[in-house]
């Protein structure tokens, strides 16, 4: 610490700007040349260096002047931190392989809310204690809500894990119909809904799912147009990593979220059009990459073995998942962050990047469908 | 991409038949609408009226290329060939339906009776409320001063036997076969008159007694004959002295018990004197009332033709040469529900002519297909010399009905679809081109003992009998043992080998024999469930076979009989005709034979333990059909068939498709909605029958290192596994005494569980491996053996690629899980260029539970083409369908009827054929030419270059010919 310290005292300067990086529970500070920062290469170089940590793969974070926890993983998001760091920068640095993604994004750093949602839910301004119980690798998902930050409230994205549990998946589903908004007025259109839940099963037993839930889609693919027999095949073809979005029957429940103008709702607006589908294209990448069922071998009657994926080529599925999701974590700015205490930190209140998208979209979002 | 192309095999439900003695073409109708006209061979065409009404009667236009039909909701529609782009193609032109005064009943108006006058002018429609009226054409402008009412005909007729009743429903009209102005005019209640259209008076009149049915004047007009309701014809002389006329002669062909009616006569003159009178039904009502007959009677010959199905109608070619003095017979035409017979009246004993096209596919149900492209000449007439043989009773009479050209190039290969049915028969034919014309019919029976009496024939009447009923035609649905039905076709086109596999577990390799020969069939049997314990078979008992010696005729000779025990229906059948090894499989494993040394190699059990529904068998209550089910099976069949289906016409499929579309909604709106719901729930291993073989495949590639290749068996079963066992067969000097070994290599278990419904391998090129003996022949490159193999395994679900021999997943689609659609049949198909000949590339046709048809690129598995094909609704046209080698394909589009179409643009069957117009000659009003006046200008009209494309599609065709013969030489 002490050494830190005085290397910060030392280079404080007028074109230098202070840098405080955690990795653990230790701090480095030194400083940086304002108007010559480098590249980030050089700059990852030097963080390696001054944690003595020159072969370990870390995640890099900043906390930006909102105070959310951003990554800083190529020259312009480094260049950007450089340039909005003020006085200090904060760097958060993290192991790669018990980096915590989830904990990147907007409001990580702070729980502050927008002079709207203050307004409306002031309720919402208290600051949950964040309990940590464990590591999450440590506990074996059996269903989770996911992507929430790029649906409408409307909607839930729920992904029930199949594999390593017994449980049944217990539900079913019918045909019925629903009324939207379309621009020829108001329309009924067939839709799939879930018609019934297994007591005791995996869609029961997680109470994301309900009785005359709309589906919407299956793992990224929207089921309108499509056969009560054909959203059957595509659920089973997809039961060991099942996502379905569903519309809930009961509206109540929805966790209303800060920011109506936030981009992530915005962007999600039309989620029953085309615009959404790259967005939950990246769901299902997602969800391939990381439960990807394995075939099974057995050679010359021995030992049943996985069947490894040959060595990677330029069509293969998760190399293209990958360019999927380095691609959007640039595009909405939330990047690995590291530890949970980095919530406390301070930040403040707009949030500069989604601030571009336009406002009357959130509008749509309300017209264009009604929930029977 | 083009859609279907063509419809093989007989109508379903055909409901009306047409003739023209001028075009020498044959039209028939269907209940669904359709119209189909058949000339020569490859001359066809197809309409489709957009009411989807059933067709009551078609009736050419004399001497034009224009029919008018009937439909059932009394609407009359006028069709004519016209040429298009060097072809002739049949549009419907006009349609009408006859209106009558403001209040006056539905009947007044239901047209009963056509007559298109000899004028080409005029129509007489004849309706039930007795009006006659005449319609111009094409207008079909009504002349209304030129009506024959009831009343007009009643004020010149004595009264004293005659009343308005009388004159109530025209059953018949006939123009007068030398006067033009003379119309006979036949009441349902036996009233017939003779009248003059110029003058608009009655000439003649006839009472007869009985209810009439129908009417045929004699060639000469100087009599004419009448048919009734009570079995009876009459015969009447016209003479204009005598008003009322009386009976020349008034017979009861099949009596003196109740006769049922005669509803058709025809009344033909010979050179000797004798005339032929041919008519349908009038069989004696107690006793032979069921029977669906056409008799023919000529002097002392009698014969009543006994049809296996209703007739619908029937017509006589004769000689429609006005100046010729006598009709002098050659064919009678009958259209029966099922099938058309024709029967050569030339020739004695009056043989059966065999049709080139409209064959009934389903005279024994079709349980399953196989295609094989490109036949080799050889085999392809050694095919034909054995069926051949088989064809000796049929007549050696050309087909009769000669009408049209056909203008379609020729062919550009040899296709074979093999059909197996029901009855243990394989059928073959010669689907190269547009008539899909039988040349072998292979039966599976004789190796069998079946509970089949062979002396129970209906044609065991002796020579005596009364009446002298002959059976004719093939249509025969009625299996007397389920067990025998045929379920996969193999055929090694290289070698003659057939594997057939059966509903009773049996497996049968055959050989081509050009000779007949009696010998014993090896038999062995094949134990699936091995060690398994405590399982016990529910199902139908293993057939029985025959102990000695068998005589079999030329064709396909079984030499090898394999039963596999449990005797459940076989699955999966491959043959590698190569190394002489036949592998099967069955819902409880696989094994394999090697039919050189008659050895089995092994057996797989696939069964899961916990799967006990497996061992029921499919038919465990049903332990013999006997004849007495016979009836009940017609039943169930009968009502199968009467489910109202619609099928594609003249318009494009499109317009068929939406037609299709419109019933199927129709039909959904008139079903109650239920509350449909599907369980969600992933496979689990526990599933019942996973254990069913879905697919096995012969191979040599690298199974177990990179270095050394191997033959090798894969099989894929229900359940998402596929086993793959290294095969080593000994070298050919040495074939018959080492045995051939089969160890498991590999054992793969797709995790979605998903069945396993194709495997492949690609070789180094990535290319798919040669069948056997296809390199031998040299017909294919040998395949990369040096770059490394891969593996394509196809479930109902995804397609993945897998590194050889050391299984890595390399690439996947997940099909289901993107589109919700699954698997149905997948096959490789080669696609021609259309532009340039040298290029060409595999790509896998993939035909899903929707009925898309998917083509999607290998080795890199993208989508290249999606396009519907079948209604997805139309389980049993999904499940019948059948890829060929060329991006063609065949499904059934009824019980009676393959479509064929076409994904590839290079390889196309379809019908091109021309229709010619005849001179119109309105005043001098000439009949018909002769027959070989009209055959010489029809040849003198192909022969003269035609100004468009019709000669160019005949170049390219030979090119194709060309390109494909270059082909076979590479």
């Amino acid at each position: 610490m002490n050494r830190a310290q005085r290397g910060a005292a030392g280079s404080r300067g007028l074109g230098t700007m202070e840098v405080k990086s955690k990795f653990g529970a230790e701090f480095r500070r030194f400083s940086l040349e304002r108007s010559k920062p480098g590249k980030f290469e050089e700059f990852y170089g030097l963080l390696q260096h001054v944690h003595k940590i020159p072969n370990v793969d870390v995640l890099v974070g900043y906390t930006d002047i909102h105070g959310d926890l951003l990554p800083i993983n190529n020259d312009d998001n480094y260049h950007k931190a450089v340039s909005t760091a003020n006085p200090l920068l904060r760097i958060f640095i993290q192991r790669k392989e018990d980096a915590d993604y989830s904990a990147f994004g907007t409001d990580t750093m702070t729980r502050k809310k927008n002079v709207l949602s203050n307004v409306l839910r002031p309720d919402n301004h208290k600051k949950k204690p964040h309990i940590v119980i464990s590591m999450p690798q440590d506990f074996r998902p059996v269903s989770s809500i996911i992507d929430v930050d790029i649906l409408p409230e409307t909607h839930r994205r729920v992904r029930l894990y199949k594999y390593g549990t017994d449980k049944p998946l217990g539900f079913y589903i019918r045909d019925g119909s629903s009324v939207r908004v379309t621009p020829h007025g108001l329309e009924k259109v067939p839709g799939i809904f879930i018609s019934r839940l297994v007591p005791g099963g995996l869609a029961q037993s997680t109470g994301l799912l309900a009785v005359n839930d709309e589906v919407l889609e299956v793992n990224g693919i929207e089921v309108s147009g499509k056969s009560l027999d054909q959203v059957t095949d595509m659920m089973i073809a997809n039961s060991r990593n099942l996502i379905i979005t569903v519309r809930p029957a009961n509206q109540r429940n929805n966790v209303v979220r800060n920011s109506r103008t936030s981009g992530s709702s915005g962007q999600s607006t039309e989620s029953s059009l085309p615009s959404s589908t790259p967005n939950l294209l990246g769901g299902v990448l997602q969800g391939e990459e990381e439960s990807d069922e394995e075939d099974i071998i057995i050679e010359d009657s021995g030992e049943p073995q996985q069947i490894p994926k040959a060595a990677p080529t330029s069509e293969s599925i998760e190399s293209l998942s990958q360019i999927e999701l380095l691609h959007e974590s640039t595009q909405n700015g939330f990047l690995p962050s590291s530890e949970v205490n980095l919530n406390h930190s301070a930040g403040s209140i707009s949030m500069e990047y989604e601030v571009p998208e336009p406002g009357p979209k959130s509008l749509e979002e309300d017209g264009t469908i009604i929930t029977l | 991409m083009k859609d279907k192309t063509v419809e093989h095999g007989f109508p379903h439900q055909p409901s009306a038949l047409g003739y023209s003695p001028f075009l020498r073409l044959m039209a028939i109708g269907t209940r669904s609408g359709a119209i189909k006209l058949y000339g020569a061979p490859g001359v066809e065409f197809m309409g489709l009226h957009e009411e989807n009404n059933t067709v009551m009667q078609i009736h050419f236009i004399p001497d034009q290329c224009q029919l008018v039909a009937l439909l059932d909701d009394n609407s009359l529609h006028l069709w004519s060939l016209k040429q298009h782009g060097g072809a002739s193609e049949l549009r419907e032109e006009h349609r009408f339906t006859l209106k009558g005064p403001p209040g006056s009943p539905p009947s007044a108006t239901q047209v009963t009776a056509v007559l298109p006058h000899s004028s080409r002018e005029v129509l007489y429609l004849g309706t039930e409320s007795g009006n006659i009226f005449v319609v111009e054409l094409p207008s079909f402008r009504v002349l209304e001063d030129r009506t024959i009412t009831p009343e007009a005909v009643l004020q010149r007729i004595p009264e004293d036997n005659c009343n308005r009743r009388s004159c109530e429903l025209v059953e018949a009209l006939r123009e007068h076969p030398k006067n033009p102005d003379q119309i006979l005019i036949g009441y349902s209640r036996a009233l017939i008159v003779l009248w003059d259209l110029q003058n608009n008076k009655a000439i003649q009149h006839f009472l007869g007694s009985q209810q009439l049915e129908n009417l045929y004047w004699q060639r000469d007009g100087s009599k004419f004959i009448s048919c009734h309701y009570d079995g009876s014809y009459t015969q009447w002389p016209v003479s204009s002295d005598s008003r009322q006329a009386e009976p020349l002669e008034n017979t009861v062909p099949y009596g003196p018990f109740p006769c049922k009616a005669i509803s058709k006569i025809y009344w033909q003159t010979t050179k000797n004197g004798l005339p032929y009178i041919i008519f349908q039904g009038g069989m004696p009502r107690a006793s032979y009332g069921d029977r669906h007959s056409i008799s023919v009677i000529h002097g002392s010959q009698q014969t009543a033709f006994d049809f296996t199905s209703r007739v619908i109608d029937f017509f006589i070619i004769f000689s429609s040469d006005p100046a010729a003095e006598f009709d002098d017979p050659s064919a009678l035409v009958v259209l029966a529900e099922e099938e058309l017979v024709v029967i050569d009246l030339k020739s004695a004993g009056w043989p059966a002519v065999h049709p080139p096209y409209l064959a009934s596919l389903h005279c024994s149900a079709i349980t399953c297909s196989h295609h094989v492209s490109n036949i080799p000449l050889k085999l392809w007439e050694r095919i034909i010399s054995a069926g051949s043989k088989q064809n000796i009773h049929y007549s050696s009479m050309p087909w009769p009905i000669d009408g049209g050209t056909n203008i379609a190039p020729d062919p550009p290969q040899r296709d074979l679809l093999l059909t197996g049915h029901e009855d243990g028969t394989v059928r073959f034919w010669d689907a190269s081109g547009v008539c899909l014309h039988l040349l072998y019919k292979l039966s599976t029976v004789r190796v069998f003992l079946t509970d089949a009496d062979p002396n129970d024939n209906m044609n065991t009447l002796g020579e005596d009998e009364w009446p002298p009923l002959r059976k004719v035609g093939t249509f025969d649905p009625y299996s007397d043992d389920p067990r025998l039905g045929i379920q996969k076709i193999y055929l090694c086109k290289y070698s003659g080998y057939l594997a057939v596999a059966g509903t009773a577990g049996q497996v049968l390799v055959m050989e081509l024999n050009d000779e007949d020969a009696e010998h014993v069939v090896d038999h062995a049997e094949a134990d699936l469930l091995q060690d398994q314990e405590g399982y016990r078979w529910k199902g139908h008992e293993k057939l029985k076979t025959r102990d000695g010696p068998v005589r079999f005729e030329a064709g396909f000779q079984p030499f090898v009989l394999v039963q596999c025990q449990p005797p459940a229906v076989v699955t999966s059948l491959a043959l590698h005709s190569e190394w002489r090894l036949v592998a099967f499989g069955t819902s409880h494993g696989f094994g394999l034979f090697d039919h050189q040394q008659k050895r089995l190699v092994f057996v797989k059990c696939t069964l899961h333990p916990s799967d006990q529904l497996a061992l029921e068998g499919p038919l465990s209550r049903v332990k013999s059909l006997k004849k007495s089910l016979r009836q009940s099976f017609r039943r169930i069949r009968r009502s199968r068939v009467s489910s109202r289906k619609r099928r594609g016409g003249g318009g494009t499929a499109s317009e068929v498709q939406e037609a299709n579309a419109k019933f199927d909604q129709d039909a959904l709106q008139e079903m109650e909605l239920a509350p449909v719901q599907r369980k969600i729930e992933a496979r689990s291993a526990e599933d019942s029958f996973t254990g069913f073989v879905r697919t096995l495949y012969f191979a040599d590639t690298f199974l177990r290192d990179s270095s050394r290749h191997c033959p090798s068996l894969w099989a894929g079963t229900n359940g998402g596994t596929v086993y793959a066992f290294c095969l080593r067969v000994p070298p050919a000097e040495r074939r018959m005494d080492e045995p051939v070994r089969a160890e498991q290599a590999k054992e793969i278990q797709l995790m979605h569980r998903a069945p396993v419904v194709g495997i492949l391998v690609l070789d180094g090129r990535s290319t798919p491996l040669p069948e056997p003996l296809e390199v031998a022949h040299d017909l294919s490159k040998s395949p990369d053996m040096q770059g490394s193999h891969q593996l394509l395994v196809v479930s109902e679900e995804q397609f993945k690629v897998f590194t050889l021999p050391k299984v890595s997943s390399k690439l996947k689609l997940k099909l289901t899980a993107l589109e919700g659609c699954r698997v149905r049949k997948v096959t490789v198909a080669n696609f021609g260029s259309c532009k340039t000949d040298d290029y060409s590339e595999n790509d896998l046709a993939v035909l899903t539970n929707l009925g898309d048809i998917q083509i999607i690129s290998l080795p890199f598995l993208k989508l290249q083409i999606r396009y519907p094909c079948i209604r997805k609704e139309d389980v049993s046209g999904i499940a019948s369908c059948v890829f060929t080698k060329y991006g063609q394909g065949f499904y059934l589009i009824s019980p009676s009827e393959f479509e064929r179409f076409s994904l590839s643009t290079k390889w196309l069957v379809e019908p091109r054929c021309i229709v010619d117009m005849p001179e119109v000659t309105s005043n001098n009003h000439v009949h018909n030419k002769s027959g070989t006046e009209n055959a010489a200008r029809r040849s003198r009209e192909s022969g003269k270059s035609p100004d468009d494309c019709g000669e160019d599609e005949r170049k390219s065709g030979r090119l194709m010919e060309h390109a494909l013969l270059n082909d076979e030489s590479e």
